[in-house]
């Protein structure tokens, strides 16, 4: 089985279909008798909305329906809505203001849906919504955290006094408070950490279909977890009920947090649907996508380390105003509280570890959870405050970091944030890596770089995050709405074959491989002969879906839980057909067998036996070889990993080059090395566009200013470097498989490691992105300061 | 209503287009030929490149009227007699592709680098993929995929 | 997009024909910028006319001291054309630097500097070479033919017909790209020549392309890099966008005119 179970670099199952354009993403997919739907959207970021007068967009040529919120809401249809309540430091839960499904008598933000129409071509129902006047009454907008918390500032919600949604904190703060009154050093720094737009290459689209015949509805749409689309279209939507309603998300065109929530435009679609009696039709236009798509990060922090004269930390305080946007959505509140907060220890056995949150609406999109969520924003706290502490204090950052890493020998670690690391070895990282990028070569380089004008920089990034969500007890307890669980159903046929019903949701990630890599492993069946399901709640038993680099850990898990479930009942089949005692009945590479004896039989032939019960124990066992397995683990996982990144600064320009990037990760078992490397690529390039070239910024009136490729910058293949990518495998000793999940790590250690290089080049803090201009201005400010 | 005839992947097709029809609308609408995508609205992402007359081209600013008459190759045409092209199978080798939308739009421009440069280096082929954009794979299995397909090529 | 009528016409005449009968006919070159502006519905003409069909218009040929250009010749063609790489490279590096291969298969010459976008390559290109631009009516030097930010001499029915690049002795273009859309934050072509020293920065001008007198004279003394140290311009009339302040780009044309020169040889 080695060459195809787990641990080998098995070819994708899915590359031939999106090879030769047979990828069946959610706009490739027509339903007879579509109509086509467009949503007017709002182009103020904040107004009074005194009417809309939809008359003549209603006579227009094609048009079968004029929609607005009053629509909707006589139908009792209701809009997105916030999965995680967060407890603040008061004890009350976080503020989340009521969202109707289109907005009603205000708007928010510039891209806010207003109204749809559904006519019998996308053109038609384009140029019928010039037709719609909408009266606005515009209303002064604000954008940043401190504006919109400042007295007398506009207020989005009328229920949520100060535009405040929480305030809330971790950790213990007297603890921090006397670490730093004893500190011989402390080291202050202030961070933006830059708005991001997520911009999966596929815009989001659905199609809303209704059958009169079953009274039942199917949505086809771009989502990360189709499951959890349906249960809350059905419970806060009122478009279920779940056994009437089917979600299909097909093949999907990247996620990255951004197709977890179930957004308007595809909660009216599907509602249009059934109003209409025709199927509908709604594929977003990349300007919308940029719009009103949830964007990410967006942290305002100060953060402070205090130090004894040896370096050994001693105490960490952070305070941070995060913004959420207009309003809240599914994780909006988990990303800037437990997601973030619950990483500040990082890899280090800071004693005291104190942090407080607050965030803010503003007149902004939507933020949730994008890519690490929260773990990148915590990481690049502590490893910036880290950089520049060792630069402070003139010690060495490898010894600052490794007087005070957590050793190998103390996991279980329980960290001051709630969370307890299970498992990691962080030395082994940074030796590793500083071997990679030859560290003690470093100065030799930089004089090279210096000889021709350039300013080198190198700067490192040790990290640890806590992914793999799951433990439900855990997320429940601190306020999340869902459990946390996966689901697997192995179903062998008749004739040997196997399919795999997983409710992880595969939109680039490789479940199609590497859950068959899994079934073959335990199963003993070629990978060939196993197929995986996944993305349609009609086929799919149930499943929490695939974000927070969980289906290795938790998808995967189940898949294993059930194929261990097929062993078992197989080992009984067996028992029964060899006339042996089920004790007596050896498992091995998907073979039975009894001891002392020349028996056999495979796992084809028990599964023949099972579907085909002509000499079977009927009267214990039931027929079929068919098992789900529910996985529910008891604690998150723990990637780690130790990033390095190596810049050249041209000094004329400010213009940053990537000379190298390391990285050496702690993923667990690695089940497919070849998917796994592919993940932390994409992960770094993601996280390098957050250094170096992403940002989302809104004007102070609220209008998008970077709302398309021609002013937001993906990271292109000139932009990047090739990666050096090692693991180290420390298996995580609470599930299974041993995976700790790969899906993030890339995108939550690259950014600190790629800005403390270029930090180290020129000198001077600055924040991400670190454009030419920032740097050369820094660069200016540096001269100045000099002279 | 204008009719256009073109042939796409081989065959000859007709259809009858607005003026304003884009080439990716027909061929994904009018032939069904979903393989190119539209991933941006801007003429930058290069989802939906296809080679029109053996170049390639952004099918999503182009009208389908301008093919009058045009050889197109699509994602749809790489393979032959279910044998994946030399790019198809470097891609599928090397991990070229995670969720796959960009795919299309990459082997397509590839092809035409490939034309031109059967041995392109690394800054070769970073560079000539200035138009196409990939959110998943950092590009690193992307760009080797194409040298090896460059390789397999030469023979 | 609004629909139009499409007109593709064999023969410069078709087109004016088409163009003048049309209530508001617009020319497409290779529609890179065009259509892209179109489906923003930004502009909504009754007919467009493609100039794709008309063999007149494409072509490239070396006559006396220059190169012409057909104005609807592409990017790609331009930048890997015998005697544009081996009479004037620096023009050939220029197209070889718009865009992406796929907009270099389609984007034209006529079209480009029609548009004078401010951010564009071929004006700096234009100006720094001392071309003309040739028009089923005249001939205009490109110093008279960029007017302003899309803003050209041209009128509503004159069709650019070519562009005549002298060769020069040396010439040089440097780009500092806007990392987003990777046209030019600030591009600069300098040249020795037929047509004297010329530096036309493009990218940085408010008002599109300009040339800058004062390295002009700088290099007419010694056409070295050297020779522009302590030469700036003004950020006064300069571009201010997200993406660089006007004090940026000032500096960034200092630093882009020595590339040019260097780039020179
Ligand atoms: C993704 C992308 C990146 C780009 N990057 C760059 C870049 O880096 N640098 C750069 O310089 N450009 C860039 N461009 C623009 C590109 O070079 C266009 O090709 C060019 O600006 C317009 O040429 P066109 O032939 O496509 O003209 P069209 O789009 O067809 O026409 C543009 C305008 O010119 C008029 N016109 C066209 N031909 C003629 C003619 N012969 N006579 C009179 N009027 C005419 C049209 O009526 C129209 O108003 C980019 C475009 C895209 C889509
Ligand atoms: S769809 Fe993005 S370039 Fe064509
Ligand atoms: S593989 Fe997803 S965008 Fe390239």
């Amino acid at each position: 089985m080695a060459e195809t179970g787990i641990g080998a670099s098995v070819r994708r199952k899915e590359d031939n279909r999106f090879l030769t354009g047979k990828g069946r993403y959610t706009d490739d997919i027509n339903r007879l008798g579509q109509a086509y739907a467009y949503f007017l959207l709002s182009p103020h970021a904040r107004a009074k909305i005194n009417g809309i007068d939809t008359g003549a967009a209603k006579q227009a040529p094609g048009v079968l329906g004029v929609f607005t919120a009053a629509d909707l809401a006589a139908d009792g249809v209701g809009g997105p809505i916030c999965g995680w309540v967060v407890t603040q430091k008061n004890g009350e839960p976080h503020k989340s203001p009521a969202v109707s499904a289109l907005a009603s008598d205000r708007v928010n933000y510039v891209g806010e849906q207003v109204a749809v129409v559904v006519a019998e071509t996308l053109t038609q129902a384009k140029d019928a919504a010039e037709l719609i006047e909408v009266d606005y009454e515009p209303q002064q907008a604000v954008t940043k955290m401190k504006a919109s918390l400042a007295k007398g500032a506009p207020q989005l919600h009328d229920d949520v006094p100060g535009n405040l949604c929480f305030d809330w904190e971790i950790g213990d703060k007297a603890a921090a408070d006397a670490a730093f009154a004893k500190a011989h050093h402390v080291t202050k720094i202030d961070i933006l950490n830059n708005r991001l737009i997520p911009n999966a290459l596929e815009p989001r689209a659905a199609i809303g279909e209704y059958d009169s015949g079953t009274d039942s509805s199917t949505l086809y749409t771009t989502s990360q977890n189709p499951h959890v689309a349906r249960l809350v279209l059905a419970a806060f939507m009122g478009l279920g009920p779940e056994n009437k309603l089917r979600v299909v998300a097909p093949d999907v065109g990247g996620g990255f947090g951004s197709k977890i929530y179930v957004y308007r435009d595809e909660i009216v679609t599907l509602w249009a649907a059934k109003k209409l009696g025709r199927p509908v039709k709604w594929t977003a236009e990349r300007s919308a996508s940029f719009l009103n798509d949830a964007h990410g990060r967006d942290h305002d922090t100060h953060a402070e380390l205090a130090v004894d004269k040896d370096g050994n930390f001693l105490g960490l305080r952070v305070s941070t105003l995060a913004n959420v946007g207009a309003h809240n959505q599914i994780f909006s509140t988990a990303t800037p509280s437990y997601l973030y907060g619950c990483l500040l220890a990082g890899q280090y056995k800071t004693p005291a570890v104190y942090g407080e949150v607050k965030t803010v609406f503003t007149n902004t999109a939507p933020v949730d959870a994008y890519r690490g969520a929260g773990r990148p924003e915590a990481t690049f706290v502590v490893e910036r405050l880290v950089e520049k502490t060792a630069r402070e204090m003139g010690i060495d950052r490898t010894e600052l970091r490794r007087r005070n890493f957590i050793q190998p020998e103390q996991f279980p670690y329980q960290t001051p944030c709630l969370v307890q690391y299970d498992s990691g070895d962080f030395p082994l990282l940074l030796n590793r890596g500083m071997e990679v990028i030859d560290y003690a070569g470093f100065p030799a380089r930089r004089q090279a770089s210096a000889s021709r004008g350039k300013l080198r920089g190198l700067g490192l990034s040790c990290w640890v995050e806590a992914c793999g969500l799951a433990p439900s007890a855990v997320v429940g307890a601190l306020g999340g709405g869902v459990g946390q669980w996966e689901s697997a159903n192995i179903k062998f046929n008749p004739t040997g074959s196997v399919t795999v019903f997983t409710g992880s949701h595969s939109h680039g990630q490789g479940h199609e491989t590497v859950f068959a890599q899994i079934v073959s492993e335990h199963l003993g069946i070629p990978v060939e002969s196993v197929e995986v399901v996944h993305g349609d709640t009609a086929v799919v038993p149930f499943g929490m879906g695939t974000y927070g680099s969980r289906s290795g850990p938790v998808g995967g898990g189940a898949v294993y839980k059930a194929a261990q479930k097929i062993v078992e009942k197989g080992r009984k089949i067996a028992a029964h057909l060899f006339e042996a005692s089920v004790e007596d009945v050896e498992y091995a590479n998907g073979t039975y067998s009894v001891a002392g004896t020349d028996k056999t039989k495979t796992m084809a032939e028990i599964a023949f036996a099972a579907y085909v019960p002509h000499n079977y124990p009927l009267d214990e066992l039931e027929p079929g070889l068919d098992e789900t397995s529910f996985f529910d683990p008891m604690n998150f996982t723990f990637p780690s990993g130790a990033y390095f990144a190596e810049v050249e600064v041209d000094p004329d320009t400010g213009q940053v080059t990537i000379l190298d990037m390391v990285g050496i990760d702690d993923v667990g078992t690695v089940m497919n090395p070849m998917i796994v490397t592919g993940q932390l690529h994409g992960g770094f390039a993601q996280g390098i566009g957050q250094a170096l070239y992403e940002q989302c910024v809104y004007d102070d009136d609220g209008q998008l200013l970077t709302g398309s490729l021609m002013d937001y910058c993906m990271p292109r293949a000139d932009n990047l470097p090739s990666f050096k990518t090692e693991e180290t495998n420390q298996p995580c000793p609470h599930n299974p498989l041993g995976v700790k999940g790969c899906g993030e790590a890339g995108a939550i250690g690259s950014p600190a490691a790629m800005l403390n290089a270029v930090v180290d080049a020129i000198g001077v803090d600055i924040d991400m992105p670190a454009t030419p201009e920032k740097v050369w201005r820094a660069l200016q400010s540096r001269a100045q300061a000099a002279e | 209503m204008p009719s256009v005839s073109m042939t796409v992947n081989g065959k000859a097709v007709t259809g009858e287009v607005e003026g304003r029809t884009l080439l990716v609308e027909f061929l994904r609408q009018n032939l069904n030929l979903t393989g190119t995508h539209v991933g941006c609205d801007t003429s930058q992402c290069g989802a939906c490149v296809v080679h029109v007359n053996g170049k390639s081209i952004k099918a999503c600013t182009t009208l389908a009227v301008q093919a009058e008459g045009a050889e197109i190759i699509t994602i749809e045409g790489m393979a032959t007699n279910g044998d994946l092209h030399p790019i198809q199978a470097a891609f599928k080798e090397h991990h070229g592709l995670q969720c796959g939308f960009c795919t299309p739009g990459m082997v397509m421009s590839a092809a035409d680098l490939l034309q031109r440069n059967s041995n392109p280096s690394e800054p070769e082929v970073r560079e000539w993929l200035e138009g196409n954009i990939c959110r998943c794979t950092g590009y690193q299995n992307i760009v080797k995929a194409i040298q090896a397909a460059a390789q397999a090529m030469r023979g | 997009m609004y629909d139009f009528n499409y007109h593709r016409p064999k023969s410069i005449d078709e087109a004016l024909s088409a163009l003048s009968s049309a209530s508001d006919g617009k020319l497409m070159g290779g529609g890179q910028t065009l259509l892209p502006t179109l489906k923003q519905r930004l502009a909504s003409p009754s007919d467009v006319v493609d100039l794709s069909a008309i063999s007149e218009l494409s072509g490239i040929t070396e006559q006396g001291g220059a190169i012409v250009i057909g104005a609807g010749t592409c990017h790609a063609e331009v930048a890997g054309n015998a005697s544009v790489q081996s009479k004037i490279p620096a023009l050939a590096a220029l197209a070889e630097g718009i865009g992406d291969p796929q907009v270099r298969n389609r984007g034209t010459i006529g079209g480009s500097i029609a548009n004078n976008d401010p951010a564009a390559d071929y004006p700096a290109a234009l100006v720094g070479l001392g071309a003309t631009v040739k028009t089923n009516m005249r001939e205009v030097a490109a110093d008279d033919f960029f007017t302003g930010m899309f803003e050209t001499a041209l009128a509503d029915d004159e069709i650019v017909t070519a562009v005549s690049f002298p060769v020069p002795e040396k010439a040089g273009y440097a780009k500092f790209p806007n990392p987003a859309s990777r046209y030019a934050i600030v591009g600069v072509m300098a040249s020795k020549g037929p047509a004297g020293v010329r530096v036309a920065v493009t990218g940085a001008g408010q008002g599109g392309v300009f040339r800058v007198s004062a390295m002009e004279t700088a290099l007419a003394g010694h056409f070295s890099a050297e020779a522009l140290t302590g030469v700036s311009v003004p950020a006064d009339d300069l571009n201010a966008d997200l993406h660089a302040s006007a004090e940026y780009r000032a500096h960034l044309v200092g630093v882009m005119a020595k590339r040019a020169v260097d780039a020179a040889g």
